[in-house]
């Protein structure tokens, strides 16, 4: 990375109230108050946004895609967490 | 693992239409033509930008001069979406810009014609854009979820652009004699250099089938061409005016439009730096970044500084 | 022939003010130092023009509203509008302050001009909001929210300059120079504003004065920059004399309204 460039941030928007902030993509920032901003001039111009958080792209943790199958496979078997895996009688009501 | 056999698995995810996403395994080849493809296209949005902005401090009503600007500023928002995309197959934005600046990196050739008239914002909404759309609306689609999901994001803000384009084209039509001269001088000189947008014939499109293959272009060259083609034809009548091709004749048996023979060598050699404004766009392009280093740097030094004095 | 009245005049002096600004900034578009700020400052050129298509829609009410000609320029059909208003007068009948045609120069000159006519703005909005006219009450009460964040966002950049590095520290001070001297216009009352203030329609400038230099001392502080003694400041540009920096913006401006008269874009 050359020695000048802004660190890159991570852009997550909250589209109304009640919502969940989203991962939005990111952009560069020479610090947090500055991403805010670039945030909300770059991908809030259309009223995309009534809130944002930033986090500098190094300090995200991802998980790893060849630990996949023993993370995510062993839940597929689990079908028992879902309401549909009961079987109940159609006349049972509110349930 | 054996190369193969990641290989096979990254190929079957692609038929699958699951998306591959930057911590996936995937062939340095297909890394490397992403990188090519996005940041050419991220380049071009930014070159993109100085043909147009050429025309905002001369725009003829505020109206116009408001929606000049926001469509510019798109253009900028879109290389900033790519550029970023980019970045996550590992290569920095600073990289990226070096490549352009010292011209390693290409960019749309369409951006080294001049705009003369008030009339090319109008044909470059209309033809440029429109060509562009029609390049990228599949690209929502790319087996990159990355890129994919930035050209869902500029498909979306671009759809007012070539509206815009055409509204300016169609007030001049119904203009004065002048305007309406300026109108068809615009289309006139715009149109050859879109149907080229699209790039060479599929025969000599080497890339094309090992791209279409990875699922990060879905339609050839020459598809994408016709539809363009066919669209145009139909819409340049509502302006009342006609595109520079005597060759255009709908053929009833294809069902498409028959074009005239491109000029590639016009092509080939805009592409090589001999085009009308390839030197005057990238010289601007290089100025804006060196103009602009002691600011980025200035901003940094002051974070630092900040956070320097939080953490004392 | 209608005349012009006070309150024409002060609405096309609050139109030119943030039409020739945005122009200004608008020449960045597509040249900023990084993308982000390429973006951010094309943003307050909108928000800037914006508003002055709403002070001349205003203004061209006003003008066209007597009966007989108007002495404001006229488009097809006699009417005066927003364009007529903006692409057909000279520069003498121009009534922004000088501060907002100067040249762009480098960054720091674009941010040092944003931030003293920003802080300015804010004041001025805020007043307007309250005042007797409700349209400019209107207007002023969209447009303070804008102001708001151009201030912000100037000042953020003026401490980063003043503070960043040696270079930038140097040419925060030679912008300084350059335009420290067309601040005092912006609370030289002109006519209308005199009247404008009395109506309760808009400021006394002689108040936004007092809190102009507080705002501007408390970034400068920050910024480690020295707030200037005052010296000889120019004036003009209210009441139609302008640096010869106006006429060239206008020129480039209304190019296509002059060579192709009475046509619609």
């Amino acid at each position: 990375m050359a020695e000048n460039q802004w660190p890159l941030w991570e852009i997550f928007i909250r589209s109304k109230q009640g919502l969940d902030h989203k991962h939005v993509g990111s952009l560069h920032a020479a610090d947090a108050q500055m991403a805010i901003e670039n945030a909300r001039d770059v991908y809030t111009r259309r009223m995309e946004g009534v809130s944002i958080w930033v986090v500098e792209s190094k300090y995200v943790h991802a998980s790893n895609p060849d630990d996949a199958a023993s993370f995510y496979d062993p839940a597929s078997d689990k079908v028992y967490r879902h309401p549909t895996f009961y079987d109940l009688p159609d006349e049972l009501k509110h349930m | 693992m054996s190369v193969q056999d990641l290989e096979k698995i990254f190929q079957d995810k692609i038929d699958a239409d699951i998306r591959i996403e930057p911590k996936d395994w995937m062939p340095d080849a297909y890394r490397k033509t992403l990188v090519r493809q996005m940041s050419q296209h991220a380049h071009s949005e930014i070159v993109g930008m100085l043909p147009e902005a050429n025309w905002i401090t001369r725009a003829p009503t505020l109206r116009r001069k408001a929606t000049l600007i926001a469509k510019v500023q798109d253009e900028a928002g879109h290389g900033l979406y790519l550029y970023a995309a980019t970045e996550t197959l590992g290569t920095g934005r600073e990289e990226l810009l070096d490549q352009l600046h010292t011209g390693k990196a290409k960019y749309s050739s369409i951006f080294n014609y001049p705009t003369l008239t008030w009339a090319d914002m109008g044909a470059i909404g209309w033809l440029v854009d429109g060509a562009a759309i029609m390049n990228q609306v599949p690209l929502c689609r790319a087996s990159y979820g990355p890129y994919a999901r930035a050209m869902v994001r500029i498909c979306k803000e671009e759809s007012f652009h070539q509206r815009q384009g055409f509204e300016i084209l169609l007030t001049l039509s119904k203009g004065s004699e002048a305007q309406r001269r300026m109108c068809q001088d615009a289309i006139d000189r715009w149109w050859w250099p879109s149907v080229m947008m699209f790039g060479p014939n599929d025969d000599a499109s080497p890339h094309t089938a090992q791209s279409m293959q990875w699922k990060i272009k879905r339609f050839s060259n020459d598809e994408l061409r016709q539809r363009f083609v066919d669209i145009c034809a139909g819409q340049v009548k509502i302006l009342g005016m006609t595109l520079p091709d005597p060759d255009l004749v709908w053929n009833e048996h294809r069902q498409h439009y028959d074009f005239g023979a491109i000029n590639w060598d016009e092509f080939w050699s805009v592409i090589k730096g001999n085009g009308p404004c390839n030197k005057d766009r990238l010289e601007a392009r290089v100025k804006a970044h060196e103009e602009g280093a002691w600011v980025r740097e200035a901003a940094l030094a002051h974070a630092e500084k900040m956070s320097r004095k939080r953490a004392s | 022939m209608s005349s012009s009245t006070p309150l024409l005049e002060y609405t096309l002096h609050l139109a030119d003010d943030v039409l020739i600004l945005g122009h200004r900034n608008s020449e960045w578009t597509g040249h900023g130092p990084i993308l982000e700020q390429d973006i951010a400052l094309s943003n307050i050129a909108l928000d800037l023009i914006g508003q002055a298509r709403n002070f001349y829609q205003y203004a061209a009410g006003l003008a066209g509203n007597d009966s007989g000609e108007s002495i404001y320029p006229a488009g097809g059909g006699g009417v005066v509008t927003e364009d007529t208003l903006a692409f057909l007068r000279d520069g003498w009948d121009f009534r922004n302050s000088l501060l907002t045609e100067q040249t762009n120069g480098d960054w720091a000159k674009t941010i040092l001009r944003q931030f003293f006519f920003s802080a300015f703005q804010v004041d001025l909005y805020e007043q307007l909001a309250v005042g007797r006219d409700t349209t400019l009450a209107a207007i002023g009460a969209k447009a303070y929210k804008e102001a708001l964040y151009h201030l912000r966002w100037s000042s953020e950049w003026v401490i980063r300059l003043g503070d960043g590095t040696d270079e930038s520290h140097q040419r925060m001070k030679k912008a300084l120079e350059e335009l420290w001297k067309f601040t005092g216009e912006l609370y030289i009352p002109a006519p209308y504003e005199r009247w404008a203030a009395e109506a309760e329609i808009g400021p006394d400038l002689s108040q936004l004065r007092v809190r102009w230099k507080e705002r501007v001392k408390e970034v400068f502080d920050e910024a480690g920059l020295t707030y200037p003694v005052t010296e000889w400041m120019q004036t003009g540009g209210k009441e139609g004399r302008h640096t010869e920096q106006l006429g060239y913006v206008l020129a480039e401006m209304q190019f296509l309204q002059r060579a192709y008269p009475g046509c619609e874009w």
